[in-house]
Parts: C-alpha cells; structure tokens; sequence
C-alpha cells in the first residue's frame, strides 16, 4: 500500500483536497452503468470515476440505488449496460470472488461476518486472497503454508491493534455489539490490503459515539495507508465531514456530482432531500 | 471379580469399536451439513460405491462388463492383472473427487439458493442414481474386500488379559484399527479445519455465503472441496465396514444407523459425531446384554432409535449441536 499524501506534485487527473491532500488519477470509472430488475430500473445510465486514495461518498435518499450502485461495483450485480474500468483497464463481468481478488474489499449494510468464528478468525478469512500456498501445502502444513498463517497473522494482528480490538480477538463475533461487529467488519477487508475499499452505510444503526469512533478509523485508514475509499451513506452531515467528492443519486439517477460544498448548495440535491411541489 | 463383570465389560469395549464404525459414517454427514447445511442422504451409499470401485480397481474387473458383455454379446470380465493396495485406494479417492466434482457441475451449481429441502431431495436421488451406478460398473454380488488390514481376534490381548484378570478378552483386531484410524481421522480434519487457509475458507462458507463471497472466497471450489472430503471419509467407512462384512448392498444401510448418531451428537458437531457414535454402540451392546434378555432380545435393532427419540424430545440440537434460537 502506497501513500500518495505527502506527494508533491499532483498527477494527472488528479487535484489537491482542501487540507492538503493529493488526490491520484482515476482508479475505477464507472461509465453509462444501467441495472434493471425485470421491468424496474434500478440504476439507469450512471457514470462517475473514482480517483487514487480520494474518500468518495455515494449518497441519496432510501432506495435511491446506492447500494445497487455498491453491489455493481463489487460484483455482486452485473449491469445490462455500461463499462467499469478498474486500473486502466476494462473489466469483463467478473463473479464476487474474482472482484475480491482484483483487489477489491467491501463490508455490507446488515454485517455479513462469519458469527460463529471468532473475530481473529474473521479477520484472517480477510487474508484468502493474499495466501498463495496450495492445497497440498495446506493439507500437510508444510513449508510455505506455516510460514505464510505466521506472516498473515501478523498483518491482522496488526489490524487488531490499528481498530483496538484486542480486547474481543477471541469472541466469537455473534456476541459482540452492534457497533464493534461494524469494526470486525471493517477489519476483514481491510486485512485484504485492497486498492478500493466499499463500504455500505458503515454507520447506518450506530450512536453518535460509534459514528464519531467510525469517522475517526475511515480517515485513518485513508490517511495512513493510502486506501481509496467509496462509501454509501443516508446521513448527509456525517458525509460531508468525510468525503472529498460526493456522488448524489436519486430514484436511479445522478442527480449531482461534486465536492461536499457544490453538492450542499446544488438546487436539485436540495429538492430530492426535501422535497419539492411539483406544480 | 465375577466373569459376568469382566464379560459386561467386554460387551461395552466391542460396543465402542461398534460406535467407532459408526461414527465414521456419521462424521461424512457432518462434514457437508456443516459446510453446506446439506443432509447428504447419498454418504451411506457413498460409502458402499467406495468400497465396490476398491474392489473392482484392486482385483482389475472391467468396469460395466456387465453392460458392455449384454451388448455385444462378449464375455469380459477382467483386465487379469491385481493392483496393489494402497495404489487401489489412490485411484478409488481420484474416482471419488471426479465424484465430487460432477455433484457440484451436475446438481449443486444448478440448485444454488434453494430450499433446503430441496438440496436434500436432490441427494437422494443422487443416492438411488449412485446405487445403480455402482451396480452396473461392478456388479451386484457380494464381494471380500482385503487391503491387508488386520483382522480376526486378537491372541495378545486375549492372553494378556488373561493373565491379569483371569478372563481372557476377545476383541477384533479390526476393530482396534479402525478406533485408531478414526481418531487420526477426527484429529487431522478438525486441525486442517481450524488452522489452514481452506479450513477457514470451508468454515466461511458454512457460516454467511455472501460475506466468503466478498472475501473472495469461490462456492464451487468449496463445495467440491467439501464433497471430496466427504467422499475420502466414505472410502475409510467403506474399507472398515467392507473387510468386516464384506462388500455388499446393505453395507448403505449403516447410514440408517448414523441417523440416530447424528440426532445425539448433533448435526453440526464432529466431536459429536464422534462421542454420539460411542454412545449409541455401548448403549445398544449393553442394553442387549443386561435388557435383551427379559425382553426376548433383537434389541439392538431398535434401541438406538428410542434413544434418538427420546433426545429429539428432550434436546433436539443434540449434545454438542449448536442451539437453535429462532428470533421473533
């Protein structure tokens, strides 16, 4: 993972945040994307780009397709139309896995953990696409295999202590709290290193303190290991506060694209959050 | 001390060594239940196809001679050479994971997000279809399966126990074998779940597929894996059970006897299955022993099946199965 933060120059494509940061070129375009459900339109006709180490939000009222937009991204869903390029390069409709190891790493709106390991063993699930050791090393723990569960212990343990953790390493992850299953979560894909790293409404359900301790590890993540960063949120204020571009949707439209400050002021973000009289 | 003691006994060791037969045909159902909330109706017949496929490799039969010779009226029946044990029991366990795989391409691939039920309809077709694959393939009579295991009683024990108690205890070196190599089995599949890459990765899938899938974790590969594990576990089962009674149909039929294994152990639990299988072959020796007898005997053809009852009453989830708490 490399950090392009203390930069200097700012490379093509891309621009220099407010408070300093230096954003990259483009590291997944979305170009013309369009889902459809049967007769429902889910997404329709959405392009928008995802720089090099930027934080980007997706946000929009509920059912607006953002997490449509999230599992089209990540596999989970192949569009009818459209292009995703990812790294330069054009990507054929892949499964979940094979997105997964492309190097893309996503948590999900209602916690999809492994309940019954504990959160070690969650965590180092997050590590399969990193394990190159095959099954007949595995089967008989020689060599390359012990020595591979001994490097990748160390990186989630590692991660153990980036997310303070260390207290639950042990629980079984169905016990846990809400809020901490959230950072369990967070935990297993970060532990894939990935390039471009989803997160579905990673606040949705917590308090204001497990919001503010979330907000806290997403800038952390991106500060200091240079993650890219595209999350889904319903909560405008705390988006705001994270993002460095902001990709507003509404009933499967773009209906604005922008830093939060152009997004805010933008008269038909304004109207799809608030309504407006339709004459 | 009496000889009814040391004979009472005797009963409850044989009963183990039972239990332990049984419990290696109830640990291949644990294996894919777990892994993939399945109920592998077809493991019973696994068990019996792997053991005739040893057979037919081992003593070089031509494989569906029977059709082939029906056909076009010729009279094969062997490639006229032996293979060698362990190479026999190789080449059974490639029959076994190409097994595997054509589940997965065939069946399991086509019915991804349904029922239960349904998955467990489709196995036992898979369990007919496999019968009468095994039937055509080597033949339907019954058939001495040899791979150099021990058998018969064995003499030092018979002596030494003599000399010690006095009473002389008849236990089957086969069944001293198969405790062993059940406990192996047991020791080396619940390391190679919990500390290996594919351990964590099967353990993952049982648990959320969505979540494995976004770790980048493959279904197929899983499933596949799982039944091939599945189908090693059936050849062990099949070589035990098959030199003790030799090949034939009703060697299916013990996977009726895992059943009430399963519903004490749990169906998640390879311990379980494990302690469960213990406890159904001690209880039915010695319920014959000190019972049988009041009751006009043949009890055990019934007593582990009242037991399982008696459990699916009292505790479903079995001993070690995981509670089942179904939220309102």
């Amino acid at each position: 993972m490399s950090s392009l933060t203390h930069k200097e120059e700012v490379p093509e494509g891309g621009y220099r945040t407010p408070d300093g940061r230096i954003i990259g070129g483009v590291l997944m375009d979305l170009k013309d994307i369009t889902l459809r459900f049967g007769g429902v339109t889910a997404i329709s006709n959405i392009s928008f780009d995802i720089r090099q180490g930027e934080i980007r939000a997706i946000i929009g009222p509920n059912g607006a397709g953002k997490s449509s937009m999230l599992n089209v991204i990540s596999g989970f869903y192949v569009p009818q139309e459209g292009e995703i390029w990812f790294r330069g390069r054009k990507r054929p409709p892949l499964k979940p896995y094979q997105v997964a190891r492309q190097g893309v790493a996503r948590t999900f709106q209602n916690i999809a953990l492994f309940k019954g390991m504990t959160t070690l063993d969650n965590i180092m699930t997050g590590r399969v696409t990193r394990m190159k050791s095959n099954m007949l090393e595995q089967a008989i723990w020689w060599g390359r295999a012990e020595r591979e569960e001994v490097e990748n212990r160390e990186v989630v343990e590692r991660i153990i202590d980036f997310l303070e953790i260390q207290a639950i390493r042990k629980t079984p992850v169905g016990r846990l709290p809400y809020g901490l299953q959230k950072r369990v979560e967070l935990g297993r894909a970060l532990a894939a290193e990935p390039d471009l790293l989803l997160l579905d409404e990673p606040m949705a359900g917590m308090n204001v303190e497990e919001k503010e301790d979330m907000s806290r590890f997403i800038l952390d993540v991106n500060d200091e290991f240079g993650t890219t960063i595209a999350l889904i949120e319903h909560d405008m204020g705390v988006v705001m506060d994270l993002s460095d571009r902001v990709v507003v949707m509404d009933y499967g439209r773009k209906i604005g694209d922008g830093t939060p400050d152009e997004v805010r002021n933008d008269q038909a973000v304004i109207d799809a959050y608030l309504g407006v009289v339709h004459e | 001390m009496s000889d009814t003691f040391f004979f009472a006994v005797e009963v409850a060791i044989n009963g183990l060594m039972a239990g332990v037969m049984y419990a290696l045909v109830a640990l291949g159902f644990v294996l894919i239940f777990k892994a993939s909330g399945v109920f592998n109706y077809a493991q019973g017949v696994m068990a019996l196809f792997a053991a005739l496929t040893l057979v037919g490799i081992q003593s070089g039969q031509i494989p569906f001679a029977h059709v082939i010779n029906a056909t076009f009226g010729t009279h094969l029946s062997s490639f006229g050479w032996n293979v060698p044990s362990l190479l026999a029991i190789l080449l059974t366990m490639g029959v076994m994971v190409l097994f595997a795989i054509l589940v997965e391409r065939l069946v399991l691939k086509h019915l991804v997000n349904q029922e239960p039920i349904i998955l467990f309809m489709a196995t036992i077709g898979l369990a007919f279809f496999l019968e009468g694959l095994g039937d055509l393939m080597w033949g339907s009579e019954i058939k001495k399966l040899d791979v150099g295991l021990p058998q018969g009683i064995s003499g030092t024990i018979e002596n030494v126990t003599h000399e010690w108690f006095g009473y002389g205890f008849f236990i089957d070196r086969l069944d001293i074998i198969a405790a062993m190599v059940a406990t192996v089995l047991v020791i080396a599949l619940t390391a190679y779940s919990r500390y290996t890459k594919q351990g964590r990765a099967l353990r993952a899938v049982a648990d959320d597929h969505q979540a494995a899938l976004s770790v980048g974790i493959s279904l197929r590969f899983i499933w596949v894996l799982v039944w091939s594990i599945a189908g090693f576990v059936a050849l062990v089962a099949g070589i035990m059970w098959g030199t003790k009674s030799g090949v034939q149909f009703s060697l299916s039929l013990i996977a009726l006897k895992a059943l009430p294994v399963l519903m004490l152990g749990g169906f998640t639990s390879i311990p379980g299955a494990i302690v469960g299988g213990l406890i159904i072959g001690v209880g039915e020796k010695l319920f014959e022993f000190f019972v049988g007898p009041m009751v006009g005997g043949a009890t055990e053809n019934w007593f582990a099946y009242v037991l399982a009852l008696v459990f699916l009453v009292f505790r479903p989830q079995g001993l070690f199965g995981e509670k089942i708490i179904e939220r309102v």
